[in-house]
């Protein structure tokens, strides 16, 4: 596989990147700081990557898609997989206080990642397809009271991914959505771990496999699955009154 | 509270400490008050370089043992110097120094560290080195992270002709023929340990066997290299399990499966991580926990303080399903490094309250007498006294430390129980 991975830096994207390493594909990290990057692409490198390359790209400024994916095309020489594990978090009660943090959010989980999917697909569909893999959330599944606005960001972003799936996947283009309930990583520090919270390892293991299937939706750790299923299925009266 | 990052630079920029995977027995990775930042490496374990020509490698602080393993021991690379699990950071190697079953050979993992980066209390970041600053690296290689946030670790690793072991292991029938066995095989083997019956009293007292090992040529190992993973993972459990009774019962069963001699090729999880194989073993000590104990004693003018040293442990009952026994070599360059040529003695002690502090004080009392001292990484019960009075290299530690951190910025609830910081 030849992959070009925007958040491969931290968390969970790391895990699968490495993962990736693992294996001896090519990797082509984009992402800021510069600093990151260079120090992501020489790990992977002594991990087994085949070859990195990495360039600067802030998911905040989606005029530079275009051209990241173009420099990543060349360096790999056309790429087969495209990872989008980057995004923002804010708690409920920061993005109500802060309006430009906010918008931000939105933009940033929302519109600008459909932008460079939208760039992604462009480029693979003519030579075929490959595989799109997107982080979401379980935050998108119902407006939830904890994570309203971000919630709202993740369930656009999840529409738009089925969508894809739906109309592409006949011409090749494998669209897989990744819905982590609560992961450890440096995004959740600080808050509280619910009884079954994941190690980014785990999740990059399940996505992993995905990758191999083409399995649509991965619910991470599995259990969420399950839990999202009641949750999804909860009359509204009931969704009122719980904190869930 | 404590801060985890994959930028852990930042996290550092305002920490009074730093630590890894927090496995350390005793307090040296526990925050001197509760206001105190603590920088958490545990995210920040990026391999930096690796040169296959010198085995140089470089790497952040957070790397874990088992992941170096996971990547390098199938390429026949191994680190210098394996301490007892694979849960341990490179930063946490190099802040305790760490020493493995190839002490009297290899000597500590400090002897093979060939540079750090490292955040001073002042805030500078620093490459520190022996040629560029020699006092404040010896001062940091065992120095409990006292003298400043170890951010990078560059270090030489070992070729090996495999990533499996071969073994030999024998019975010794008391402590005389214990400590004899482990003199006279380190003089042939590179690596090796013994396991004793701590329950055993009278003439058997000191019964168990030693395992002694070196890396299996290519020929000898299997052709795959060894899978590393985890087993069975104890649960939460009520009550400890481990008691005068079932460590005795347990101990006996240990010492009589193994009858003969034998040779073996042996998984390097097995020979050197015994206990990583079980996920969350500690919970068998059931909620209230327990200690290890650690100490070394120079043997080379009387053996006999060895067996005062076990009359003692056996007399105040201290069941330890976990004591090894093995010879440490020279001292190692760090200012405070533990190891120095004569038995090291490890046990697990279960905590009691004031009966484990008066035995811990007892045992002290021997060390003190015998020039012992014991192992900062492992403790949590020795008082200060007893420390500052086996430790004649601490003042000049403490020199190096004035000069870096006058305001003794960088603290851990062990350098107020040891060294006397505020709180």
């Amino acid at each position: 596989m030849k992959a070009v991975l925007l958040g491969a830096t931290s968390g969970m994207g790391r895990a699968l990147s490495r993962l990736l390493a693992e294996r001896g594909e090519s990797l082509f990290l984009l992402g800021i700081p510069a600093d990151d990057l260079s120090r992501s692409a020489k790990d992977l490198e002594a991990r087994g990557a085949r070859e990195v390359g990495w360039l600067e790209c802030d998911l905040l400024q989606p005029k530079g898609f275009a051209g990241a994916l173009e420099r990543a095309d060349q360096a790999l020489g056309g790429f087969d997989l495209v990872v989008v594990s980057a995004g923002l978090f804010g708690s409920q009660e920061r993005l109500e206080a802060d309006p430009e943090f906010c918008q931000k959010l939105l933009a940033a989980n929302f519109a600008n990642t459909v932008a460079f999917c939208e760039e992604a697909r462009k480029r693979m569909l003519p030579r075929g397809g490959g595989t799109l893999c997107v982080w979401s959330s379980v935050a998108g599944e119902r407006g939830r009271k904890p994570v309203i606005l971000y919630g709202a960001a993740k369930a656009g972003l999840t529409r738009y991914l089925e969508g894809l799936d739906h109309k592409f996947r006949s011409e090749g283009l494998v669209t897989i959505t990744v819905k982590p309930g609560f992961v450890r990583t440096s995004m959740t520090e600080g808050l509280k771990p619910p009884p079954f919270a994941g190690e980014p390892d785990g999740v990059a293991r399940q996505v992993l496999r995905a990758l191999d299937r083409g399995t649509p939706v991965v619910y991470a750790p599995p259990i969420w699955g399950l839990v999202m299923l009641v949750i999804r299925n909860l009359p509204r009266f009931v969704m009122r009154r719980i904190g869930f | 509270m404590e801060r985890a990052s994959e930028n852990f630079e930042a996290a550092t920029a305002s920490a009074a400490l730093s630590r890894g995977l927090g496995r350390s027995y005793g307090d040296a990775s526990l925050p001197a008050s509760p206001a105190d930042v603590v920088a958490n490496s545990r995210r920040a374990d990026r391999i930096l370089g690796f040169d296959p020509g010198s085995g140089v490698l470089r790497a952040e602080a957070g790397l874990s043992l088992r992941d170096l393993n996971r990547v390098f021991l199938r390429r026949g690379w191994a680190s210098p110097v394996s301490p007892g699990t694979q849960y341990v950071t490179l930063g946490g190697m190099v802040a305790s120094d760490v020493h493995g079953g190839n002490h009297h050979v290899a000597g500590t993992f400090g002897e093979h560290v060939r540079s750090l980066r490292m955040r001073v209390a002042d805030g500078r970041v620093l490459e520190v080195s022996e040629q560029t600053e020699p006092e404040l690296f010896r001062a940091t290689l065992g120095g409990m992270g006292l003298t400043g946030h170890i951010l990078e670790v560059e270090l030489k690793m070992e070729r090996i002709p495999s990533a499996w072991l071969y073994t030999e292991t024998r019975r010794v029938a008391d402590i005389d023929d214990l400590v004899e066995t482990l003199l006279e095989s380190s003089r042939r083997w590179p690596m090796t340990k013994t396991w004793f019956d701590s329950t055993q009293r009278g003439p058997g007292m000191g019964r168990g066997f030693a395992v002694m090992g070196r890396w299996a040529e290519a020929g000898e190992a299997p052709p795959q290299p060894p899978l590393l993973r985890e087993r069975l993972s104890v649960p939460p459990l009520p009550i400890g399990l481990v008691n005068a009774l079932t460590v005795s019962v347990f101990n006996k069963l240990w010492f009589h499966s193994q009858s003969r001699p034998r040779a073996a090729i042996a998984h390097p999880q097995a020979f050197f991580w015994p206990l990583d194989g079980l996920l969350h073993w500690n919970r068998l000590y059931g909620p209230r926990g327990f200690a290890q104990y650690q100490c070394v004693l120079p043997i080379e003018r009387d053996t006999r303080v060895v067996r005062r040293f076990f009359a003692i442990m056996t007399r105040r009952g201290c069941p330890s399903p976990v004591s090894v026994i093995k010879d440490c070599g020279a001292e190692g360059r760090g200012l405070l490094s533990f190891p120095k040529p004569g038995i090291s003695i490890a046990l697990d002690v279960p905590l009691r309250g004031e009966r484990t502090q008066a035995l811990v004080d007892a045992l002290n009392e021997i060390v003190l007498e015998a020039g012992g001292r014991v192992y900062m990484a492992k403790d949590v019960l020795t008082r200060g006294t007893h420390f500052r009075a086996m430790e004649p290299r601490l003042p000049h530690f403490l020199e190096v430390r004035r000069k870096w951190d006058p305001e003794r910025r960088l603290r851990s609830a062990l350098s107020v129980r040891l060294l006397g910081d505020d709180v």
